[in-house]
């Protein structure tokens, strides 16, 4: 989707602020949302690129205006109704009445299978990649052409780099294929490469990327021959 | 309540949350995922707890400090970062497949993720908030050298910058240069140099004297 979320490139989003002592979490109730996304992942709500799919159709300036784990927030409720867990009426009462009642604790409950699923999960992860018969179309050291055409739907194809032409540096093998299984049409594995951009190809002659290239992780269909 | 204010503004509905409305909302959440079983408090606390104590960039300098001292383990981690890094007992979630980028006297690496926040949790940790924020995911790709500026890191234009998009699930780390002036340092010291901003590329390694 051709989203606010695609950043890469775009100007007048000011100095990169960095505190040096940001905590992990920024309040309390960033703790509690991390591992809604597992938990919901696991109860089929969504997978990770479904996930990111909702968070991208986050309404524009409400994107670059709000926390990360709102983003979070917001892509959950937007699943979570899809899938049943959540009706949008009585989440805002419930989330009316905690605003009027801050200090009222949700009612606890213990769920030790998923703590052992999490254990086994955090430490081993998972794993997207898959075998495929069809042969990689492209080769390192191959020139290629990102596809230029515009997407109304998810995908990695970012859009600085589309329609520019930059060389192969690593071929990775078959993944799954984020366009696709973002919309519930499946895994469709195809091969992944990494691409390398120089900016004189991408920007010019811009100063703050001088002697500088830009590597970026497309699959094939994003590719073309020059 | 409709305000004048409202009224006038560029775009209908936005509205900004506070910290409360947000906290309210998460157990709201959290309320509806208990009842229906999808959720326990015990896995909330659990994970949360995990990524708050145990995992985070102090993971990373331990790799990188093993890197500086055992050249057999670094030809390793260059070759294969995901084993490497598995040698150690590290790995994991968002982290399933590791690429460790080597800097040199004439070459730096940065990463970075314009699309979302993608970061190799497994070393790292979670990312901090201007990983994830516009301003970095914007520049990074088109204004590395300023953005490394404002990091309090000014590299000469001989050297090459190279900046990795993390767009798929492969995820990157940087290992960064040895600082000067630290002959003969053990594991443990050389970590205490390592910090997570030269692990991600936007800063360098400073030397002890320095």
């Amino acid at each position: 989707m051709d989203g606010i979320h695609d950043l890469g490139g775009k100007a007048g989003h000011g100095p990169v602020v960095h505190p040096d002592d940001e905590p992990v979490f920024g309040s309390e109730w960033e703790k509690r949302v991390l591992p809604m996304f597992p938990a919901m992942a696991i109860a089929g709500a969504f997978n990770l690129d479904g996930f990111r799919s909702g968070m991208e159709q986050i309404p524009a300036a409400e994107y670059l205006t709000s926390r990360y784990y709102e983003h979070w927030m917001h892509s959950m409720v937007l699943h979570g109704t899809e899938a049943g867990i959540f009706d949008p009426e009585e989440l805002e009462r419930r989330t009316q009445h905690y605003l009027e009642n801050p200090g009222e604790e949700v009612p606890k409950a213990t769920k030790p299978e998923l703590v052992e699923a999490l254990k086994q999960l955090i430490p081993n992860g998972d794993d997207y990649r898959r075998d495929v018969e069809a042969e990689p179309k492209f080769r390192i050291g191959d020139t290629v052409r990102v596809r230029p055409e515009a997407s109304t739907s998810h995908t990695r194809r970012a859009s600085y780099v589309r329609g520019h032409v930059g060389e192969i540096t690593h071929h990775h093998g078959a993944y799954v294929y984020p366009d696709s299984n973002a919309s519930g049409l499946g895994e469709d594995p195809h091969h992944l490469y990494t691409v390398r951009f120089t900016a004189q190809e991408l920007w010019g002659d811009e100063p703050g990327a001088v002697n500088s290239v830009m590597h970026i992780d497309l699959w094939e269909p994003y590719l073309t021959t020059p | 309540m409709t305000s004048t204010d409202d009224k006038i503004q560029p775009v209908a509905g936005l509205s900004r949350h506070s910290d409360a409305e947000l906290a309210a909302r998460a157990k709201a959440m959290e309320s509806i995922l208990v009842e229906k079983g999808i959720i326990g408090s015990d896995a909330i606390d659990y994970m949360s707890s995990v990524y708050e104590n145990e995992v985070g960039p102090q993971i990373g300098a331990k790799v990188v400090a093993k890197a500086w001292t055992d050249p057999e383990f670094k030809a390793r981690l260059l070759a294969d970062a995901t084993k490497a890094c598995e040698e150690l007992g590290f790995g994991g979630m968002q982290g399933e497949e590791m690429i460790a980028l080597e800097d040199t006297e004439s070459v730096h690496h940065m990463v970075v993720c314009t699309l979302c926040s993608c970061y190799p949790w497994p070393v790292l940790g979670l990312p901090p908030n201007w990983y994830k924020y516009p301003a970095y995911r914007s520049r990074a790709v088109r204004d590395p050298r300023g953005v490394m500026k404002e990091f309090g890191l000014d590299l000469p234009e001989s050297v090459e910058v190279r900046v990795w998009d993390s767009s798929a699930e492969l995820r990157y780390f940087v290992l960064p240069m040895r600082p000067e002036g630290t002959d003969g340092w053990t594991e443990e010291q050389l970590e205490a140099l390592v910090t997570r901003d030269a692990m991600i590329g936007v800063g360098g390694v400073q030397s002890p004297g320095a």
